[in-house]
């Protein structure tokens, strides 16, 4: 008699679900890589970090031209210059068992072999000053706030395009719009739940947003877990400072999934986080917010519908759901209404979801805010909604379809970087000052047969941080990604966020797959008698 | 809790059972393969052991005639093998992996520890004939201790709630089946009092039998006697002391399945069943089960407990929808 087996087990991956890890690269993700690819050199500090002057290109978070530390990384600074070579040396390998045991890591796609890498973590805190956070606060919440407007306007009245602010067709036609949420009221007016708004700075005062992240944003588990582990590392360091905490960040996202339940749930709503399963790259931080959440962590098939209800399988038979966290797209959430060949979703999820009996966070169609099309009227639709001016700045885009936009980018393509709008994973970009004039003269003439397609971007100058490697301690580019949440109870930012570390000399390239790194970053009260 | 937490927690538990019976058993093998015919030694070990593992029929379509090294292989590494050592380690984290949140470290740990050495040793042992024995003792030790490892972080840090039954409730099952299987094999050598035959011809295979199971002390402690076959059955079947008995293992079922009917205020059909075979071997003694035959014994046993975990798999793991609306109206009524 052969050993029975476990139903399933051993069965190569469904089809869809290797398609699901082949979708494309955000925004975000290409914007680095072409930043990337330009390829600046930084100067490194020397190996005591103290006095050495940074490059005079790069706004450096730490120290000034002047080679003083700035006032909110003093401290910071002087543990740097007291703690030896060999101090840091051993708290980075300890950083990395702490990591490996933990079991944080990440699946590269394509990568057969080693399913599970580690993300590189950086020991030097990025610091912010309780001043400088506020106002990136205020900027944040304000951007969120607007973006639930615009999508509550978009499937409703659709007064933003009434009023010429956006053209229709960028709306309408875009590939993330979803005709089926026209005139769904969803709860509270909340679509964006959970957004991870892309952060970068050039100087000591403007925050940049890079990108809103609207849909299934992921890296709050580094946030967390960074924290952890540097709580760890250097407790003498953070006795020399009052740093903001992130631990509530489950409590407070459970606070806002609770509160967009709907009505006819009760006072005791369930939750559940909804993951792609064990193979997306993202399945750790799944499984460690469903923990912290105290929630079920669930699979497409752990859930079914029926008379427009959701209901999980259970030991116990058939339990309603009220609210789901999920962590997959809209094109793979239910196969009866978008991607019939998804085997993650549930079938028959979006006909309860538009019956009202189901809360989905993010709310389904939310892609359209954060597409870049659409980012580059930001500005326009915030003043708008809100009647204000904008507290965050845009990156400066041209928009290739606006004929002085046209006229300014075909007479500088050398130094600007120019998109497809609808592009993906880097193709169809020019990089401008790393092309050949042939390329450009190609482009030129791309452009001027669809400039509806493109958008093109100045390069920036981003800060820098100092990060610490075995050849000493030397400055590398930053970006933040602080997380919002939207409830009904309004809008909260945990005061912090991941930041991701181009960990290469002289890259700009943070992303985790192209040896990006990440660091703890803290929000610090101003020191007595000196400014932040 | 998920119906698939429960089958994950559940299959986790079977697989690295399995896993230290497989070792248990290949260790046994190469001790008995080792002795001359005089004193028990038949050449025709690895075909029983294989046998045991339920892997004869797969072993003899994919390799095709007997030997050591090949079984040894096929029984420890062989892909091909879905019941190998190699994959049971495999199923078993992919399983942890699939519910990391109702693990504890602890038990997660053991788990992936014991992966990324069973990745280590596949390299070593790439494919058959590469079988260096002193690394393969080490090999067998390694997969015996990551079982205890993760047997002991399981009982020592698992929250005591319906996770941590299913868990138990998958270890037992698997355990009731081997022990089955292990007898099963050496039956013919197992013969009641009465009948005896070949006499310290067969001592050896019976202290194989009982070093398997790691239950040779265990059996001098409780009988006080030289190694006699019957007894030997009757420890492995009937004795509630002896913690890989038939009738230890369902003690604990009918245990954790009690306390999953109590915590869920509904017994289904995986509770009557269990109390029955319970019930059997509580009754029972060794005078029926040799009047029965122990061959036919062990067959209906193992049949018996692939049915209870049919029973289990359908009442509280993998629903078809109907059934899964049906016994709510059930428990609700």
């Amino acid at each position: 008699m052969p050993l029975l087996g476990q139903p399933g087990i051993g069965l190569p991956v469904l089809a869809s679900i290797l398609v699901y890890s082949r979708r494309k690269r955000t925004a975000t993700d290409q914007l680095w890589m072409a930043l990337g690819l330009l390829g600046f050199s930084t100067k490194s500090f020397s190996v005591s970090g103290v006095r050495s002057v940074a490059n005079g290109r790069f706004f450096d978070e730490m120290t000034k031209p002047d080679g003083l530390p700035r006032a909110v990384y003093e401290r910071v600074n002087d543990w740097l210059a007291s703690a030896p070579p060999e101090l840091l040396a051993s708290r980075r390998s300890q950083a990395e068992l702490m990591f490996r045991r933990i079991g944080i890591t990440f699946a590269v796609y394509g990568d057969k072999d080693s399913t599970e890498r580690l993300i590189p973590f950086d020991i030097i805190p990025r610091v912010l000053g309780r001043s400088e956070w506020t106002r990136l606060e205020a900027g944040l919440k304000q951007r969120v706030k607007v973006l639930n407007m615009f999508l509550a306007d978009i499937y409703g009245k659709g007064e933003v395009i009434k009023a010429g602010i956006i053209p229709q067709d960028i709306v309408y036609q875009n590939e993330h719009f979803r005709p089926e949420m026209r005139g769904v009221k969803v709860p509270h007016d909340v679509y964006v739940h959970i957004s991870g708004i892309d952060i970068v700075r050039v100087d000591d005062h403007d925050f940049y947003v890079l990108e809103d992240n609207a849909r299934t944003p992921s890296g709050v588990s580094y946030m967390l877990e960074n924290r952890e582990v540097m709580m760890r590392l250097v407790p003498e360091l953070f006795s020399r400072h009052r740093v903001a905490p992130v631990e509530n960040y489950p409590d407070a996202l459970l606070t806002s999934l609770r509160s967009v339940a709907p009505k006819a749930s009760g006072s005791d709503p369930v939750c559940v986080l909804l993951t792609p399963g064990i193979y997306n790259s993202a399945y750790y931080e799944h499984s460690f917010l469903a923990d912290k959440l105290g929630v079920e962590l669930v699979e497409g098939r752990d859930l079914l519908v029926r008379d427009k209800n959701v209901y999980m399988r259970t030991t116990q038979g058939p339990q309603r759901v009220d609210v789901i966290y999920r962590r997959l797209d809209d094109d793979f959430l239910d196969p009866l209404a978008f991607r019939p060949d998804s085997a993650l979703g549930v079938p028959g999820l979006m006909s309860a979801y538009l019956a009202g009996n189901v809360t989905l966070a993010n709310a389904v169609g939310t892609g359209v805010a954060d597409d870049k099309a659409v980012y580059t009227y930001m500005p326009e639709i915030i003043k708008f909604y809100l009647g204000e001016e904008p507290l965050l700045k845009n990156v400066p885009t041209w928009r290739c379809r606006e004929p002085d936009s046209l006229k300014y980018v075909l007479a500088h393509l050398p130094e600007l970087v120019v998109k497809e709008v609808n592009g993906s994973g880097g193709y169809g970009m020019l990089v401008g000052p790393h092309a050949t004039q042939a390329q450009i003269a190609e482009f030129a003439v791309k452009l001027q047969n669809d400039p509806d397609g493109f958008i093109a971007q100045p390069t920036l100058n981003l800060s820098t941080c100092p990060a610490s490697f075995e050849s000493g301690i030397g400055p590398r580019h930053v970006d933040l990604r602080p997380f919002v949440l939207s409830g009904a109870d309004g809008v909260r930012v945990i005061p912090g966020g991941l930041t991701r570390v181009a960990l290469k000399e002289g890259s700009l390239v943070v992303n985790s797959s192209q040896g990006g790194g990440t660091k703890d970053t803290w929000v610090i009260d101003d020191f007595e008698g000196g400014q932040a | 809790m998920l119906s698939r937490t429960a089958d994950n927690l559940y299959w986790l538990s079977r697989y690295m059972e399995r896993a230290d019976f497989l070792a248990r058993i290949i260790d046994a093998a190469q001790r008995l393969a080792t002795l001359p015919t005089a004193y028990g030694g038949t050449g025709s070990e690895w075909e029983s052991t294989l046998n045991a593992a339920g892997a004869l029929d797969g072993y003899r379509e994919h390799i095709g005639a007997v030997n050591e090294t090949s079984a040894i292989y096929y029984l420890a590494f062989d892909p091909q093998n879905s019941s190998s050592i190699c994959n049971c380690l495999e199923f078993a984290r992919t399983n942890a992996r699939a519910v990391r949140t109702a693990l504890t470290i602890e038990m997660w740990q053991s788990i992936n520890t014991a992966w990324l050495e069973m990745k280590r040793f596949q390299t070593i042992f790439g494919k058959p004939g590469t079988i260096d024995r002193l690394e393969l003792s080490r090999f067998l030790d390694f997969v015996r201790k990551a079982s205890l490892d993760f047997d002991g972080s399981a009982h020592r840090t698992m929250l005591r709630n319906d996770a941590h039954w299913f868990s138990r409730l998958g270890l037992y099952m698997e355990r009731a089946d081997t022990t089955a299987r292990i007898l099963d094999v050496k039956y013919n050598v197992l013969l009641p009092a009465t009948e005896q035959v070949g006499g310290s011809l067969d001592y050896f295979q019976w202290t194989a039998i009982l070093r398997a199971v790691s239950a040779l002390t265990a059996y001098n402690w409780v009988y006080k006697s030289s190694i006699k076959p019957w007894f030997v059955a009757d420890l492995l079947i009937l004795r509630p002391e002896m913690p890989r008995s038939l009738r230890s293992c369902y003690d604990d079922i009918v245990r954790l399945l009690d306390n999953i009917g109590r915590a869920y205020g509904k017994q289904g059909k995986a509770q009557a069943m269990a109390r029955e075979t319970l019930h059997k071997l509580e009754n029972g003694d060794m005078k029926d089960v040799f009047g029965m035959g122990l061959h036919e014994f062990l067959t209906q046993f193992i049949e018996g407990n692939d049915g209870l975990g049919a029973a289990i798999g359908a009442q509280y793991l993998v629903h078809d929808d109907e059934a899964l609306f049906q016994g709510q109206m059930q428990s609700q009524g």
